[in-house]
């Protein structure tokens, strides 16, 4: 019976003051309240709208995706025609904010690491200029260099005077189109001997860490894995009979090349802007980072005999490296965020085709809600991603 | 008591969640645009002819005059209206939220957005069709000869449907390059990022009158839609619906029976003809029918005339714009305007 004499004794004292004078009690108190606020507060969202849908006569639902959609898209990855769903309209969307984020952070990246280096240089001429460009670029909204990029580009030679190399590809202010290749049967020989060449390349350059870790003994196993990625899928070329042709690009009456692949210079604008303002937070978090490692261990392998640039690349960068991460995904995070902005220069992301099928079927709060949905998806897939990998290349302590 | 606080909280609470429910529940925006003092009226974010801001920086246009007209009738003052820009895409949504009042944005009067949307079209102020606009070294003369172009087309419009169908039913190909808004679609047209550029014929004259060299470009031949573009309301108010679609009817019978800017306040005092005095309140009460004043056509038209003046001063023969009426004349000067009686 000594266990329910416990709580009989502390209940024993208790007062409604006591709710807001006992620190311990006030906490539980303030909690369940905003508890209770927050859940209010959905409700009232929730009631509201399904209200004011009832009072407008509209329905909620998904039904329209499998309408179809009736609209144009510029760039598409995959077939896509006037004709096909909603459903198949918005992956379009999607795939197309995928390529666009995936390129803008590869290049963002290259280029942030590349800036920030140069920015830490000792020539003074290249350091300034990098400082230069990077508080240009970082100060002006993105939406204004993205128009600024689609400007210059439109301002490239009309179709009327293409610039083209020889009869494969072609430039103008329409975009830059070169021959496509066309899959013929027995081609999947030569994509599987690429994948193998990717794994084969790997291996060995594992392979050679591991024995130089052993012996000491080093090997060009750089050039060897190149020679692997790149010869294996050539030999399964020739050996299939060479079965992967080209779809050149052939041009109209009006001029307008068809054939081939294009790229548009809505997307490179988009790129190119996204490349630019993401590179250059990138490379102000690369320069903390590098700024980070102590100036001590630049010294020792000094004294060990190291290069500058294999100080930089042994020693400096795989330390700064754990500095650089974590903010490095939120740049990632708002790269692909921002790439939203297409909606400006018509290059037809997720928002876009969102936008254009919110006009067309006027179903706005599920699209807003698909938005919401996608985002969040490829923000939270990002992080975890980039979690992993900070935990991979964090600090072992032994 | 623990207890008795928390439903305290709930009660005040939910009295909060149904309170701004029941707000929500009948509105009528009469009411609240007379409380606000303002209409809040949704515009286009700049189209010539249409709504545009002058040397003042005031906007104005044949869509703007619509606004103003209203805001006569309803204020009694036509200068107090709150203008909303509003994209192709954002139009919706903002008069559904509530955000505006009525939408005039040359806007397409379709089945699904009248039905679907929950949207009341007070009628059509302006009888349009899509077509092209091209360069005229293009050696095209006709739209169907269109086969492989790069068509410029401004997205969350009917015209991109238009488009598909188009093309689709002469069985030719394009490759659609889509802008958010016509400013830009225009800069992407002249600098040839497309052979065409395609939208309402009123908004390709709009667009043609800018040009520096606007000889050198051509308005197609084919019409391949009916653009009845009107103002538009919120469906279920009923009372508001009615206020906007008589205003509009009114400036067309001005037309109809010479009431204009100039002479409506001496007309207002008394006329030969019944109607006229029904309609600019020296006879009856179709104002109060409608809760408004008696002499609210009056404020209407004095705003910015009748429909004929309206169109003559943003959009026609003697604008930059230069359309004709075409058939946006009356109906009885061969055109399809007609408005029901003042009875």
């Amino acid at each position: 019976m000594a266990t329910t004499e416990l709580p009989t004794r502390t209940n024993a004292g208790f007062k409604p003051s006591r709710l807001w004078t006992d620190e311990r009690y006030r906490g539980v108190l303030s909690q369940v309240v905003v508890v209770v606020l927050v859940a209010l507060a959905l409700v009232w969202v929730g009631g509201n709208t399904q209200n004011n849908l009832e009072n407008r006569g509209l329905e909620l639902g998904f039904g329209f995706l499998a309408d179809p959609a009736g609209i144009g898209i510029g760039v598409s990855l995959i077939e896509y025609d006037s004709q096909d769903t909603w459903l198949r309209a918005m992956t379009v969307g999607l795939l197309n904010t995928l390529l666009v984020s995936a390129m803008g952070i590869v290049s963002a990246t290259l280029f942030g690491f590349a800036a920030g280096i140069m920015r830490l240089l000792p020539n003074w001429l290249i350091s300034r200029m990098v400082a230069t460009w990077v508080e240009l670029t970082r100060n002006v909204p993105l939406l204004l260099q993205i128009i600024f990029w689609w400007s210059i580009l439109l301002s490239l030679p009309t179709v009327r005077e293409t610039l083209h190399i020889g009869d494969s590809v072609f430039l103008n202010n329409s975009g830059i189109t070169a021959p496509a290749p066309i899959f013929e049967a027995g081609s999947n020989v030569v994509v599987a001997a690429f994948v193998l060449g990717l794994v084969g390349a790997w291996a060995v350059l594992r392979w050679a860490r591991a024995r130089q870790a052993a012996t000491g003994a080093r090997m060009p196993a750089g050039w060897i894995a190149l020679a692997v990625v790149i010869g294996l899928p050539l030999a399964a070329y020739f050996a299939a009979g060479q079965p992967i042709g080209w779809d050149a690009p052939v041009a109209n009456r009006f001029g307008r090349l068809r054939g081939g692949f294009t790229v548009t210079p809505e997307l490179v604008a988009l790129w190119f802007a996204l490349t630019t303002y993401t590179g250059a937070f990138i490379s102000e978090i690369v320069r903390a980072g590098i700024l980070s490692v102590s100036l001590g261990q630049t010294e020792a392998a000094g004294t060990l005999g190291l290069s500058g640039w294999q100080t930089t690349r042994l020693i400096v960068v795989p330390q700064a490296l754990r500095v650089i991460i974590p903010p490095l995904t939120s740049q990632f995070l708002n790269l692909t965020k921002n790439s939203s902005l297409a909606l400006a220069v018509g290059f037809q992301d997720f928002v876009g085709i969102g936008s254009q099928a919110q006009n067309q079927t006027g179903q706005a709060i599920e699209i807003v809600f698909s938005w919401m949905i996608v985002y969040v998806s490829l923000s939270l897939l990002t992080s975890a991603f980039m979690n992993w990998y900070n935990a991979r290349i964090a600090l072992v302590e032994r | 008591m623990k207890a008795k606080y928390l439903t305290g909280i709930a009660a005040i609470a939910g009295l909060m969640v149904f309170s701004g429910v029941a707000n929500d529940a009948h509105a009528a925006t009469l009411d609240d645009v007379k409380a606000a003092g303002v209409l809040k009226c949704g515009i286009n974010t700049g189209l010539p002819g249409f709504a545009y801001t002058d040397d003042s920086g005031k906007w104005t246009g044949f869509d703007v005059a619509y606004c103003r007209a209203l805001a006569g009738a309803v204020l009694g003052d036509a200068d107090k209206i709150e203008f909303v820009n509003l994209t192709g895409a954002n139009r919706f949504p903002a008069l559904q939220s509530g955000e505006i009042d009525v939408l005039s944005r040359n806007t397409t009067w379709t089945f699904s957005r009248d039905v679907d949307l929950g949207f009341t079209f007070i009628g059509a102020n302006y009888y349009d069709g899509q077509g092209f606009i091209g360069r005229k070294s293009l050696g095209v003369t006709s739209a169907k000869q269109l086969d492989g172009a790069s068509v410029c087309i401004q997205t969350g419009t009917t015209t991109e449907k238009n488009l598909a169908d188009f093309f689709r039913i002469n069985n030719i190909s394009y490759e659609a390059v889509p802008i958010e808004t016509n400013s830009e679609a225009r800069t992407a047209y002249e600098a040839e990022r497309c052979d065409v550029y395609t939208t309402d014929a009123s908004g390709l004259a709009a667009t043609k009158s800018t040009f520096d060299d606007a000889d050198k470009h051509m308005v197609f031949p084919e019409i391949v839609s009916k653009e009845p573009l009107g103002p538009l309301v919120r469906q279920g108010d009923d009372q508001w619906a009615d206020i906007a679609r008589w205003t509009l009817n009114a400036l067309i019978s001005a037309e109809e029976f010479g009431v204009t800017q100039a002479n409506v306040e001496k007309m207002a005092e008394g006329t030969e003809n019944p109607e006229i005095n029904r309609m600019l309140g020296s006879e009856g009460s179709l104002g109060e029918m409608l809760g408004l004043s008696k002499d609210w056509a009056v404020h209407a038209i004095k705003a910015e005339g009748n429909y004929a003046e309206i169109f003559d001063k943003y959009v026609g023969p003697n604008t930059p714009l230069g359309l004709a009426r075409g058939i946006n004349a009356l109906y009885k000067d061969g055109g399809i305007l007609y408005s029901p009686p003042f009875r």
